[in-house]
Order: structure tokens, then C-alpha cells, then sequence
């Protein structure tokens, strides 16, 4: 649920960046940042506060791929699927994962909130391919074999 | 830091700081890239840090200041060697060793051996056809290449611009602001030739003097950092390799144009990136780099940073003006350009990340030295990155005008475990492949329009025969049909009916005359999009059907795929030779596809099948093959 706390950091946050309307994309990012996701709560209360219409709000964050109205996972994992990684066969680590988690392109959060499951486009560390990052770390070279394992680390730690 | 309010001041501290780095007798510097990182580079760092605390004593002159305490030698995180297959690297200077495949247990016995007796030690050592190299500058790897845009990429502290000022940096910006008109600096640019390395290849020069003639006072200096094309991470080097060089040029052009404001644009997926971007623009501007009155002239310029959201789309001009104004990021129907009415409706001047990097060397050594460098309508060097199926992966930088063959097989080291090489695909989701009779054509920008492809931003993906060059086409498709903005109807529909298309034929379901539609589909995405993503949307298609027509044909016909790569594709078979009837692939099976007698051999039924491979890959016996 969100609390008045929610309300006092977005304000906090509002006011990092200035109430304008071109600081709404700045200020929902580091909201989901904060919360790991956009409560849309706190995107309505946002816009009344800058000045744009909650139509316009809803429109930039549901254009944005980064954006989600859902809560994520306690780790969220990205597998890259960019080219390098593609052709070294990053499909077999993703189709892995989504065994492994039992998650779906559809429902990418697993029931205990401990994961989040989704796929990027390119981290840019084509060199290490195949790659997926845990909350922003990167991991290289990876096998489905040393997903599954990372997987089993995670739920331990 | 002290501020720097004037040329003189400036001189001064890269005058200090570069005696400080001449006469400290060793610097460690620790690769602190993305990929590095990744590796575990951060632990050697603190190890090596550590070590080095530990014993101030050590028998070795040190240079006077260190970056990270009161220890004897010089521990420094750099940016991105590029040579990201062999990391996490460490290079020591003055004697330019580089150690590769470094972990923390190795940092000791650096330190003991290297660091205190000067030893090398040769496990570390690169290898290459059993030369081991112990300079860095010997790889071939960098051997073959003109690294002018990257020359500090890996050989300074990012994080310190100090460093970055001791090797020659905001020298351009001090000669522009002491010695130059904003037309002098204009024409040395125009004069440079310099073309967009973004992708477009459109002169830079002119850009800015478009932006220049514009009766609208206000302007404003964009760099476009959202490198979204999936397999290059050019820009995303510089940018954590060398922040100051692409800020220093953002400067320049605002300069040159008559801006006060600036802002880059970063792709949300690079955070190291953003983080080493922020710290460099608030180090500048706390010395008086950036900010009001810069080195005590009139010229102000403050640059602020906008982080991506996830759009590739955003790469386009008009799209990531929009972003930055808090809009949802679409193209939109050009004319005004964005010379004329870009960012919030004022004129703007957009380059990219490299080509920002470009401007302080040609202000340094002027247009005439620079137009010496690769081919008359191509000057300048390009920064790739090298994927995919090929020996040395990593970011390297050569003259525009080198050929594919030099740089896939002279500087890649050809193609992984010395297979056959089969395409190289350039230019991401918007740029086509070369195969083999290409392998002599000139890289740059003129050359491979011809050819069918585009130089894009760089990224080079190697591909050998066990790419499937219609799942290629394929990927492509669905990526671009992904980052679609949906505006326009050409690319939001076209996009979709053709990736509908090549999913039938990589499922074996397709026919001869959808490759008639894919054609007919490209054509009119070509022809009729809003934006530059839409008209290149069908490029890969193009040329990947142009060039291995008998690949499609292939699967739509014979319903096979050579490469192995299409599982719907795939038939598995057992070998009745070789199979022992031991029934482990029976009760391996998810479906109940393999049955058969104890001791006699199994069978599959591929039409239960779901080609899951689970078989092939547990028989003790190798008896499963796919059937070719």
C-alpha cells in the first residue's frame, strides 16, 4: 500500500529536479528507483504537481519500456538478448530462467517477489556474450547451466 | 581541485599533473569498464590498493600524489582497453605490460614480483599463436589499430580530471576561447570533413552552421548517448573511458554556435556511464571548465544529463528531443529539422557521442592534418564494436577506409575456433550484412551505401556457418517491430506483417511466395515511414534475402535448416548402430516422444517431438544426431 511516506519521498524527489514538466521523466525514474516500480499513485500525484495532465503522464510512462506499474521482484535479472548475444545463444539461458522460475514473458515476477525476469535489448558488454545482469551487476559468459546456479545462490543469500 | 581561471592556469595544472605521471616510476592501472568490472575488477583494485598500503617502505620510486591514499605507487582505474574477451586487464606503466584474464589471487605475486622487482610474470601474458606479448602496444590486436579518438580510453583515470587534463585535455577549448571566432572554429570543423558517426554520416560541420545562422538566439548542444543498437557499445566506452574528451567537445560546438545550455541524452542501460558522466561534469564545473565564465572568458555553458527509459526509438533526433522535454519519444515530420527548431523548439545541434569526441583533436591539429587520415569523403577513424563469432572481441578504432578482412581476421584474429567465416552483420537493426567477396571493400560510409549496408554506429557481428541467416532476419524484425513507436502506419503494420512472415518460415511453415511479400513489404516500409528507424526497418531482411536467397528457399521448401539453428526445424534421430537401448533418452523425454525395447535400439516420433534436445545432449552413447 502507499503510505504517506511514498507521498513525502515524491515530493522529495520533485523537488531534486524542479516542478516543470520536463523534469516528469527524470522524477518518475528515480520514484520506480526508489520502489523498484511506478506506483500510480504517486504518477497521478506527480502530474498534478508539475503541471501536466494525468492523460499526458499516463501516456510517457506506459511509452517507456522501463517503466512498470508493477511491483518487481526483490532481484531483478535482464537477459540480454542483444545481437552478440544472440548468436552465442543467450535463448537457451532465457528459456532456462523461465523453466527454472517458473515465470512467463506475461506474469515475469515469480509469486514470492523474490524475481523478476525480463530481457534487454544490449547492456553494450558484447565482448563477455552471453550476458544478464542481477539489479545491475553484470554477469558474463554465462551457460543455462551457471543461470540455474546463480539462481540457487540468489534464493540462499 | 583548483579553479582554473584562466588559459595560463590551465597550462599550469597539466604541466604539474603530467610530471606527476612522467616521474612516478609505476602506475597500475586496473580496467574499470563494464566488462571488466563484470570480471571482477573492482576486487583487484581494492586488493591492489590494499597491498600497496600495506607497506609503505617498498624499495620503488612512486610517483608524489596517488589517487586513492598516502600509498608508495599509483593504483588507477582506467576506462575500457577494449580488449574485453581478455579481461579483467591490468596495464603497468612505464614498462606498458599488459596482464590479461587478471584475478585477485594473482594481485600478490604482481605486486611482489612485478611492482617491487620489475619481473614479468608470463602466465598473464597475451598469447597469440604461441608469441607471448608482454607491451600492450605489440598485441596485434592493437597493433593494427589508430586508436586518436580512444587514445586515452584505458591509459587515464576517468574518474579523475586531473589525469585527463595532464594528457592534453580542455587544451581545444582553451585555443577556441582564446584564439578562435565561433566562424573560425565553424570552418575548421566544416573544413575537417568530419561526417556523424552516429550512423547518418552527415557532415558536422555544416550541421553547426546551419544552427549558427538561425535568427533564434536561443540554442542548444545535444549529445545523443542512447546507443541502442543491440551489439555496439562504442559510445558507451568513451563515455566511461574518457568523459572529458566528448564534454570537451560539447563545449566546443556550443561554443561554435552560440549555446549556453547542453544536454546528454544516456541510454538508462549504460549506469556506469551515467554515473562517470556525472562526476566528470560536476568535477568540470567545479574547476571552472564548464558552468559561467569558463576559464575567466565571457562563455558560459552548463550541461545537464537526461537518462533514457527504455525506447531505441529514442535514438532518433526529433524522438529524443522530445524525450528530453518529457514527452513520449516519437519522430516526428521533418521539416523544421532540429537545426532549426529541435530542442524545446529552439535550433539544436545534435551529434553523437563520437563525433562530439572527434572535435578537440581537429581544433588541436586542425583540419588539414585530420583530412590526412582514411579516405578523401570519409576522414577520420571509426570506432567498431567487434562481435560475435570472432577470435579478439572488444572495441577497436582504424582509419575509415580499412577493409573488412583487416579487421575481422588482422586485428579479430579471424574467426573462433578457426571455423569458416560466413556474413558480418553492420549497423544493427538498420545496417545489412557483408559476406565474402565484400571482404575487400573500404569501410566508410560512401562504400557500403553501395554495398546494400551502412557503417551505423559500428557494431560488426561475425557470423559463421552456424548462424542461420533467416533467424538473423528474423531477430532484427522482432527488435525493430519492438521499438515500432507505433505512429506511423508503414512501420507500426509493416513491421508486424513481415516479423509474422519470417516466423512462419523459421516455424517450416512458410511458402515461396512470402518471400515475394517480404520484398514488396520492404519496399513500401522503405519507401513510406515517418522516421529513419522505419525506413531502415526492412534493411536487414533486404539484404540478408538478397544475399543468401538459397537459405530461405531452403527452409520454406526443403523445411531445413543447415545451421541447425531453427529447432522447429530440427529432426532428431537415434543411430541404430550406436545406440545400446539403454532408454535414458526415454525417461529424459518431457513428451514420450522416444520408445523402444530394453537392449535394442529406441526410436523417435517426430511428429510428438518438441525438439527440446534433451536427448541428444544426455546420451552417454552419442547416438542422437539432427539429421542434416
Amino acid at each position: 500500500m502507499v503510505d504517506q511516506s511514498y507521498y513525502d519521498k515524491a515530493d522529495e524527489i520533485i523537488g531534486e529536479h524542479g516542478a516543470v514538466p520536463s523534469a516528469l521523466i527524470p522524477i518518475i525514474q528515480d520514484i520506480q528507483n526508489e520502489y523498484r516500480y511506478l506506483p500510480p499513485e504517486l504518477l497521478v500525484y506527480v502530474a498534478g504537481k508539475i503541471g501536466v495532465t494525468e492523460a499526458k503522464a499516463y501516456s510517457v510512462a506506459t511509452f517507456y519500456e522501463n517503466f512498470s506499474f508493477e511491483p518487481k521482484g526483490k532481484y531483478v535479472i535482464k537477459v540480454c538478448d542483444g545481437t552478440a548475444c544472440h548468436v552465442r545463444k543467450s535463448t537457451a539461458i532465457l528459456e532456462r530462467l523461465y523453466t527454472e522460475l517458473g515465470v512467463s514473458k506475461e506474469k515475469p515476477t515469480t509469486d514470492d517477489m523474490l524475481f523478476t525476469l525480463e530481457t534487454v535489448s544490449c547492456l553494450g558488454a558484447c565482448g563477455l556474450a552471453p550476458v544478464l545482469t542481477v539489479n545491475d551487476k553484470v554477469y558474463p559468459a554465462m551457460t543455462p547451466d551457471a543461470a540455474s546456479e546463480l539462481i540457487r545462490e540468489l534464493r540462499e543469500a | 581541485m583548483q579553479k582554473i581561471d584562466s588559459r595560463e592556469k590551465l597550462d599550469e595544472i597539466m604541466q604539474t599533473e603530467g610530471d606527476k605521471v612522467k616521474n612516478s616510476k609505476c602506475r597500475i592501472l586496473i580496467c574499470a569498464g563494464t566488462g571488466c568490472l563484470a570480471g571482477g575488477s573492482g576486487d583487484i583494485y581494492n586488493k591492489m590498493c590494499e597491498l600497496i598500503d600495506s607497506d609503505p617502505n617498498v624499495e620503488v620510486c612512486f610517483g608524489p600524489e596517488i589517487a586513492h591514499g598516502d600509498g608508495p605507487a599509483e593504483v588507477r582505474k582506467s576506462g575500457c582497453h577494449g580488449f574485453c574477451e581478455m579481461g579483467p586487464l591490468m596495464r603497468i606503466e612505464p614498462m606498458g605490460i599488459l596482464y590479461t584474464k587478471v584475478s585477485v589471487d594473482d594481485c600478490e605475486a604482481i605486486y611482489e614480483r612485478t611492482i617491487k622487482k620489475g619481473d614479468v610474470i608470463r602466465h598473464l601474458l597475451y598469447k597469440q599463436n604461441q608469441i607471448e606479448y608482454q607491451r600492450q602496444e605489440d598485441i596485434p590486436f592493437y597493433k593494427k589499430q589508430t586508436r586518436l579518438v580512444l587514445e586515452n580510453c584505458g591509459h587515464i583515470d576517468a574518474e579523475h580530471i586531473e589525469d585527463s587534463i595532464a594528457h592534453g585535455g580542455y587544451q581545444a577549448l582553451a585555443k577556441v576561447l582564446n584564439e578562435m571566432t565561433p566562424e573560425e572554429v565553424i570552418n575548421e570543423i566544416y573544413d575537417s570533413n568530419l561526417r556523424g558517426r552516429g550512423g547518418g554520416g552527415f557532415q558536422t560541420g555544416y550541421k553547426w552552421k546551419q544552427v549558427a545562422r538561425q535568427p533564434e538566439k536561443i540554442r542548444y548542444v545535444v549529445c545523443n548517448g542512447d546507443e541502442g543498437d543491440p551489439g555496439a557499445f562504442m559510445d558507451r566506452s568513451i563515455m566511461e573511458g574518457d568523459p572529458h574528451k566528448m564534454i570537451e567537445g560539447m563545449a566546443i560546438a556550443a561554443y561554435a554556435v552560440g549555446a549556453q545550455e547542453g544536454y546528454i541524452y544516456v541510454r538508462a542501460e549504460y549506469p556506469l556511464a551515467i554515473s562517470r558522466l556525472k562526476k566528470a561534469i560536476a568535477d568540470a564545473t567545479e574547476c571552472g571548465l564548464l558552468g559561467d565564465n569558463i576559464m575567466g572568458t565571457d562563455f558560459s555553458f552548463r550541461l545537464h544529463i537526461n537518462r533514457g527509459a527504455g525506447a531505441f526509438v529514442c535514438g532518433e533526433g526529433s524522438a529524443l528531443t522530445a524525450s528530453i522535454e518529457g514527452n513520449r519519444g516519437m519522430p516526428r515530420v521533418k521539416p523544421p529539422r532540429t537545426v532549426e527548431q529541435g530542442l524545446f523548439e529552439k535550433p539544436t545541434v545534435l551529434n553523437n557521442v563520437e563525433t562530439y569526441a572527434n572535435v578537440p583533436m581537429i581544433i588541436n591539429k586542425g583540419a588539414n592534418w585530420y583530412k590526412t587520415i582514411g579516405p578523401e569523403n570519409s576522414p577520420g577513424t571509426k570506432a567498431f564494436a567487434l562481435t560475435g563469432s570472432v577470435k579478439n572481441t572488444g572495441l577497436i578504432e582504424v582509419p575509415m577506409g580499412t577493409t573488412l578482412r583487416e579487421v575481422i581476421f588482422d586485428i579479430g584474429g579471424g574467426i573462433k575456433g578457426d571455423g569458416e567465416f560466413k556474413a558480418v552483420q553492420i549497423g544493427g537493426p538498420s545496417g545489412g550484412c557483408l559476406i565474402t567477396p565484400h571482404l575487400d571493400v573500404s569501410l566508410d560510409f560512401d562504400s557500403l551505401k553501395k554495398m546494400g549496408a551502412m557503417i551505423g554506429s559500428g557494431g560488426l557481428v561475425v557470423m559463421d556457418k552456424n548462424t542461420c541467416m533467416v533467424e538473423v532476419a528474423r531477430f532484427f524484425m522482432n527488435f525493430t517491430q519492438n521499438e515500432s513507436c507505433g505512429k506511423c502506419v508503414p512501420c507500426r503494420e509493416g513491421t508486424k506483417r513481415m516479423l509474422e512472415i519470417l516466423e512462419r518460415i523459421v516455424q517450416g511453415k512458410g511458402e515461396l511466395e512470402d518471400l515475394d511479400m517480404l520484398e514488396e513489404l520492404a519496399q513500401t516500409i522503405t519507401e513510406t515511414a515517418l522516421c529513419g528507424l522505419g525506413k531502415s526497418a526492412a534493411l536487414p531482411v533486404m539484404s540478408t534475402l538478397k544475399l543468401f536467397r538459397d537459405e530461405y528457399v531452403e527452409h520454406v521448401v526443403d523445411k531445413k535448416c543447415a545451421s541447425h539453428t531453427c529447432s522447429a526445424l530440427k529432426k532428431f534421430v537415434i543411430s541404430a548402430e550406436l545406440c545400446k537401448g539403454c532408454s535414458k533418452c526415454a525417461r529424459n523425454c518431457p513428451v514420450g516422444a522416444i520408445s523402444g525395447k530394453i537392449k535394442e535400439p529406441f526410436t523417435i516420433d517426430n511428429s510428438v517431438c518438441i525438439k527440446c534436445g534433451a536427448c541428444e545432449s544426455n546420451c552417454a552413447f552419442g547416438a542422437i544426431h539432427i539429421e542434416s
